[in-house]
């Protein structure tokens, strides 16, 4: 029998990023929030001692431990999915700050063409140009609206960068000055200069220089010290939501954190949601936390998983495409990459932080014409200094066995003379790509498993094939002696590198076809918001933080208006033109 | 199994001086469990190598009887396994994969052999942190990954006898690289895994062994990283990352921290 609590103003499933923005922004505004993590709680202290190559990155330290619940994959209709049994294959932050304290903190906008992608594309191209079965839809905002928002994430996390020469004026600069530039950097954006493009220093959210943000957070220098992807800073110079909005919502005195609490569903009766039920990890005890405001902030899949575990929302159907809990899932470990290697450089390979590097967006969105191209919205090409931290990084020119003793003379040479080339590409959305529960799996309660179908598309393949060609050219042009350049595997196996998955609750103008409006509310229950990356209708071609964070500031906005005024806080469309 | 070439090298063997007690005692142990002194022998000639720096120097007499001897190698016992055969098995082929030669030590000398022991038999080894609810589907492994290196290990030397009617490690070095290319390549018929499956693992654990933090057992003195030109645990390169030419760092590792 669950124990009943007092009711709170806000819960929050999940307190990492976007349930830190939600918990600091309420809490400011004087409303009562209590966050839910099922993991642990942590702070700086136990960032100490993360210099740890096979613990972190390798073990995955800071994931969330599958012992009782995964996901699982197939890649069409007709499979049965198979569960991601290996931790350290799903890359999912644990405990509060999620991945948030052990991102690589690549901080990039998404482009104005993404949040019109269907209206754009059709005025350009004509309809035809969107293949029958490519989900397209216009996210129900535009780049202009969301502007602020981006802003206010930058101020908070204190991104270093300089503007991309290639796309809109930012209202103002990022609040720290890029990172500084190194060898294999300068070598990079002298080639492609020459080349015609506009690189600039990736934005990123391991600071430059010390920083205090609006809220009076401080963040440190970075230290350049090279393990940052999978670790977490024990300067405290990454942007994490243990260093900035947990503690900003903690000293209000209106918050009130509960770890190892992992909810099970959204109570909800009358299309109101009562609030939610979940259980102590440690003693399986379950409470009841009623709240006036309701919002799910844990990830795409858990997102998706409790509205469908709960009943909310329709189920999506891939046969008809009709219904939205599970639509236009994406994602986005589809990289293209390459490795130059220089037989006559010798890099400092060993310094790196979590996002360094240079990028170049000249082909992605719509700045290229795609009349005579076979394929929609593009790649963006960065230079990535990633370390070569030992176990993982064992580069040797093609032909070379992967073992033996040849193997061994050739990753020594080249451990310092290589250099990656690589591509974040859009991945857009399909009828057939979608998340729903699981018929056979289940996790430690008896509960469905969350089920991903999904395949790589004939769009990526020709993004892989058409950027690939362009990172020769760039090698090339940098004198590389050798080019490994990796072909994309067949299929998606399921496994996340990172963390950039999205959809499955989408934003958009339209109840039919979209789960929840601008705001992130949900077009059935008022009191409930789905925060993150599970609101993109497809994934741009760059990491989602900074474009969920954006979003979930502003619908930090539309929470207070909710809890000042009640009701729906966008009115509802109907588009006959949106799939 | 050849009775001389045993003797011959248990007389090489025992000429060497760097061999302290401690890893006699073991040898002969080990000698014992594999039926014959070979395995021992063998053992001693990868155990022998001068990876150790700091010498151990006994607080009496009578801890020199029992043989601590003079270098610390306590850590360097099985904790999973059970079979020193296993552990022989596994010393050759982590040679093969990634051997001495003129940049520096081969994964024996570096502790690759016992690292492996010590992450099989902890809770990685079990998979405990993984989902492993039944049912596993075709291409599934119900293995964990210390089952799944006791089968390879095993078969590894079941495919050596039945092609050279020897053990793995007995076996010419080319015999052995070609026996771990059909393993790599799926070749092998196996139960419950895949051989490349099983190889995967392996080499995988290899190169945590000769590369991963010295805390774990492997990378002895660091010289996994020294070979690379790795400086492992450093806390700040703020200085460095502007420089255009390469520069050197002696490593540094967590202990240093601590």
């Amino acid at each position: 029998m669950a124990k009943k609590l007092d009711k709170v103003d806000v819960v929050t499933v999940g307190v990492g990023w976007m349930g830190g923005i939600v918990a600091a922004e309420l809490t400011k505004a004087g409303y009562k929030v209590v966050g839910l993590d099922k993991g642990k709680e942590k702070d700086i202290k136990d960032y100490l001692h993360t210099h740890d190559e096979v613990r972190y990155p390798v073990r995955g330290e800071g994931y969330e431990k599958l012992t009782n619940e995964t996901y699982t994959v197939r890649n069409t209709l007709e499979e049965d999915a198979r569960p991601i049994r290996d931790k350290s294959t799903a890359v999912i932050g644990e405990g509060i700050g999620g991945g948030g304290s052990h991102w690589g903190a690549q901080t990039h906008r998404y482009y104005p063409y993404d949040f019109e992608i269907r209206s754009k594309t059709i005025e350009k191209y004509g309809e035809e140009k969107i293949p029958e079965n490519m989900t397209l839809q216009d996210w129900g905002i535009t780049y202009d609206e969301l502007e602020p928002y981006y802003d206010k994430f930058e101020k908070m996390a204190g991104i270093s960068g300089e503007p991309d020469p290639n796309y809109p004026e930012r209202s103002d600069d990022y609040p720290t000055p890029p990172l500084k530039k190194n060898r294999q950097m300068l070598l990079f954006e002298e080639a492609v200069k020459k080349m015609g493009y506009n690189p600039f220093v990736i934005p990123a959210g391991t600071l430059s220089e010390q920083y205090t943000n609006p809220d009076g957070e401080t963040l440190n220098a970075c230290q350049y010290c090279g393990f940052c992807g999978s670790n977490y800073c024990e300067y405290g110079a990454k942007a994490d939501p243990v260093m900035t909005v947990i503690p900003t919502a903690q000293k209000t005195g209106n918050f009130e954190l509960r770890t190892h609490a992992r909810v099970i569903r959204v109570l909800h009766e009358n299309g109101k949601a009562a609030g939610v039920l979940y259980e102590d990890t440690r003693t399986e005890q379950e409470f009841e936390q009623p709240a006036d405001l309701v919002v799910l902030t844990s990830y795409v899949f858990n997102n998706v998983r409790l509205l469908l575990l709960s009943e909310i929302g329709k189920p999506y159907n891939p046969e008809d495409g009709t219904g939205v809990i599970g639509k236009n899932f994406t994602d986005h470990h589809g990289v293209t990459s390459s490795h130059g290697l220089f037989d006559n450089e010798k890099f400092n390979n060993y310094i790196s932080t979590g996002a360094y590097g240079m990028a170049i967006t000249d082909y992605t969105g719509d700045l290229l014409d795609h009349h005579d191209l076979d394929f929609l919205h593009g790649g963006q090409i960065e230079a990535r200094i990633t370390g070569n931290a030992p176990v993982a990084n064992n580069i040797v020119p093609e032909g070379t066995p992967q073992w033996g003793k040849e193997f061994k003379e050739k990753s020594l040479f080249y451990a310092n003379r290589f250099l990656m080339i690589f591509s974040q590409k859009a991945t857009l959305p399909y009828r057939e790509h979608y998340l729903d529960l699981d018929p056979t799996y289940t996790d430690a309660n008896g509960d469905p498993l969350i089920r991903i179908t999904w395949d790589y598309s004939d769009n990526d393949k020709a993004i892989h094939e058409f950027i690939q060609e362009k990172h020769i050219e760039i090698l090339e042009e940098m004198g590389a002696t050798h080019i490994l350049a990796y072909p994309m595997p067949e299929h998606f196996s399921g496994g996340l590198a990172f963390q950039h998955n999205s959809g499955g609750v989408i934003m958009g103008e339209d109840p039919e076809t979209s789960a929840v409006n601008s705001y992130l509310q949900t077009w059935d229950i008022d009191n409930l918001f789905v925060c993150g990356a599970s609101a993109f209708p497809h994934f741009s071609c760059t990491n989602p933080t900074t474009t969920a964070a954006a979003l979930t500031y502003r619908a930090t906005e539309g929470m207070i208006e909710f809890l000042k005024n009640g009701g729906q806080l966008v009115e509802a469309k109907s588009q006959k033109n949106q799939v | 199994m050849t009775e001389n070439k045993d003797a011959n090298q248990k007389n090489e063997s025992d000429n060497q001086e760097e061999v302290d007690l401690s890893k006699r005692q073991f040898i002969k142990t080990a000698g014992m469990t594999t039926g014959g002194i070979v395995g021992g022998i063998l053992l001693g000639s990868f155990i022998s190598k001068p990876f150790k720096t700091e010498k151990y120097e006994p607080a009496s007499e009578d801890s020199h009887h029992h043989g601590s001897g003079s270098h610390n190698t306590f850590t360097e016992a099985m904790q999973f396994f059970t079979r020193s055969e296993d552990l022989l098995t596994l010393a050759a082929a982590t040679e093969i994969i990634f051997p001495e030669d003129e940049n520096g030590p081969g994964a024996i000398a570096l502790g690759a052999p016992y690292y492996i022991d010590k992450q099989l038999a902890s809770p990685w080894g079990k998979n405990t942190d993984d989902y492993r609810k039944r049912p596993f589907l075709a291409g599934e492994s119900p293995l964990n990954r210390g089952d799944t290196m006791l089968t390879g290990l095993r078969k590894l030397n079941e495919v050596s006898q039945s092609k050279h009617n020897d053990i793995f490690d007995n076996l010419e070095e080319d015999a052995q690289i070609e026996i771990l290319q059909s393993f790599e390549a799926g070749e092998i018929e196996m139960n419950l895994v895949s051989s490349a499956g099983f190889f995967a693992l392996l080499r995988q654990l290899i190169l945590e062994g000769c590369y991963a933090d010295p805390l774990y057992g492997g990378n002895k003195d660091m010289e996994g990283w020294r070979m690379r030109e790795f400086p492992g645990a450093y806390m700040s390169y703020v200085d460095t990352v502007e420089a255009k030419e390469f520069v050197k760092k002696e490593p540094m590792s967590l202990s240093d921290h601590m």
